[in-house]
């Protein structure tokens, strides 16, 4: 089956804090079309975010496709509040990089 | 009442990153109502709200409040800045009302009326409540206020809402400086104030708080105008290369927040669900339909507060050998221990980020095999005295180089050393505080004053 890679479908995919507890991520298209096979392919939901980032279901505090937009966004709980001591991400801006690779299925 | 109001947003943090002049003034051309942005942010971590220091240079923040400063002044118009000096603490709010104060002078300006007000809170008002009985509720997944916790605070603000911007504006202030607020609530108050609907005041607050985060192609500290009427609000781009869109303003609803749809402040939350984006012109979005849900009962006020860990060092280790590399974590257990055969387990904080393995990424690294032909160590001690913190980071670095693994072929020493020695560093803070008060009346946590300058 031909699959293509996240990056290559995405016009955006970025991490930041949301707050000092959490750090979101989104996922941004340019094209509808692109949107609707990654949002329709199912293949990006809350059970591969545990599996990537190694993560509990509630530690995921929310998971939104947002049409206007054509992103899918969600945000997890940091285990640590950030900028502790030992907190190696205090923007949260570096933690998107497992997301490239998802493969999405081409229809 | 005026059919529609221009509210100009050179920054989205002031100081941050120096404002960009260019797009500034083409903004200025635009006749703006108001000139306004905020300074503050819990991006920088919880060191300068703890240790009560700015996070950007003084010089940086002095250009950008004299920029708008002097044209907000030639216009005639209010100016507005909340969360002085990237924490809205006490402090900083003196420090920004005495930066008006000197401006005023450098450019001799006309008499103007200066308002501010301050959003510190003292422990022992909240330990009061807390004794009555006031749950101090928590926000993002933590648990509601302990007392152990209110303790370990070393400095606390509440974020406040649009009341004491209202109060000032109402009191005839012509520039206001303020303590640490709600983003959105400096451009709401204004708009509200002047009789627009609370629905559409929040949400221009909402999409003007970042200024050309919100614009086309990306490119921040650009100015951006945002215009509210009856109807609607349109944004518009003032960069001659930047234009706002639909995919950039609506893009821009999801940063930085948990969801797109729901912005709180204290007093309600603006509900975007039903936000409708059109492209009004080549550079300006327009938006209907954001709807702002006022609080049931009292108003709850957002606490942000951050406790001294303790003083910090930090030492830097190298590692070449394959075997030592496959072996990491057994070196960094070995140094541990010599750390606590000296000072136990507890009373200090000693942290090892391994960089080439998932220093970046910590626990949340899938990559969990070492692909690195090097490391990168960083080591962290945090404890009471700066003494103990260098004393037990120099322990945790050196004896990476006295590691024993059986097999290691290298007896000379098992990590290299850019510099012998540890280097002192901030002390490390922590967030004690992401919890809400609730208040009968807001204004009880930011008293207003007013200075005439000029």
């Amino acid at each position: 089956m031909q699959t293509y890679k996240l990056i290559d479908l995405a016009k955006t995919i970025r991490s930041k804090n949301a707050g000092t507890d959490k750090i979101t991520f989104d996922i941004i298209f340019r094209e509808k079309e692109k949107y609707d096979l990654v949002k329709n392919s199912g293949v990006l939901n809350r059970k591969l975010i545990c599996q990537l980032y190694d993560i509990r279901d509630d530690e995921i505090a929310d998971f939104v496709e947002f049409d206007p937009a054509y992103a899918i966004k969600f945000t997890i709980y940091r285990r640590r509040p950030s900028g502790s001591p030992g907190e190696s991400d205090v923007f949260g801006c570096q933690q998107y990089a497992p997301l490239l690779d998802i493969e999405i299925p081409a229809d | 009442m005026k059919k529609e109001l221009k509210f100009l947003c050179p920054n989205g943090h002031l100081g941050f990153a120096p404002t960009k002049e260019g797009s500034f003034y083409l903004g200025v051309k635009e006749n703006p109502d108001y000139i306004l942005c905020d300074s503050g942010s819990d991006d920088i971590g919880p060191g300068p709200l703890g240790a009560d220091i700015c996070a950007s240079p003084k010089e940086w923040q002095i250009h950008d409040l004299e920029l708008m400063l002097v044209e907000a002044r030639k216009a005639g118009v209010p100016m507005i800045i909340g969360s002085a000096g990237d924490t809205g603490t006490n402090s900083r709010v003196d420090m920004y009302v005495d930066i008006i104060k000197e401006l005023a002078q450098k450019h001799h300006l006309g008499k103007f009326k200066l308002g501010y007000f301050y959003s510190e809170v003292d422990k022992t008002y909240l330990r009061a409540k807390m004794e009555q009985g006031e749950v101090l509720e928590g926000l993002d997944g933590r648990k509601n206020l302990t007392f152990e916790e209110l303790e370990k605070s070393d400095r606390i603000v509440a974020v406040a809402g649009v009341h004491p911007y209202i109060k000032l504006l109402e009191m005839g202030a012509d520039v206001i400086i303020g303590g640490r607020s709600s983003d959105c609530a400096i451009f709401a108050a204004p708009a509200i104030l002047s009789g627009f609907s609370e629905d559409l005041s929040y949400y221009l607050g909402k999409v003007l708080e970042c200024a050309s985060f919100n614009a086309e192609p990306y490119g921040g500290k650009e100015s951006v105008l945002g215009t509210i009427t009856e109807e609607d609000v349109k944004v518009k781009a003032m960069h001659p290369e930047q234009r706002c869109t639909v995919a950039s303003v609506a893009g821009h609803a999801m940063y930085e927040r948990t969801n797109p749809f729901f912005e709180y402040v204290a007093g309600g939350a603006l509900n975007m669900t039903n936000c409708h984006y059109e492209q009004y012109d080549e550079k300006t979005c327009r938006i209907t339909g954001p709807k702002f849900e006022p609080i049931e009962g009292k108003i709850k006020v957002k606490l942000e507060g951050s406790g001294k860990v303790g003083e910090r060092y930090v030492g830097i280790a190298g590692i070449r050998d394959p075997y030592t590399i496959k072996n990491i974590d057994k070196v960094i257990e070995w140094a541990r221990n010599q750390v606590e055969e000296k000072y136990g387990k507890t009373g200090y904080e000693l942290h090892y980020n391994v960089f080439g393995k998932n220093g970046v990424m910590g626990q949340l690294e899938p990559v969990k095999e070492i692909k690195s032909h090097e490391l990168g160590i960083i080591v962290q001690g945090v404890a009471p005295t700066k003494e103990m913190a260098e004393e037990i980071t120099m322990i945790g670095t050196r004896q990476l180089f006295y590691a024993r693994l059986p097999e290691v072929k290298g007896t000379a020493g098992g990590a290299a050393f850019m510099l012998d020695e540890v280097l002192p560093a901030t002390p490390g803070y922590i967030w004690t505080m992401n919890h809400t008060v609730t208040v009968d009346d807001p204004m009880e946590l930011f008293p207003v004053h007013m200075v005439e300058v000029g």
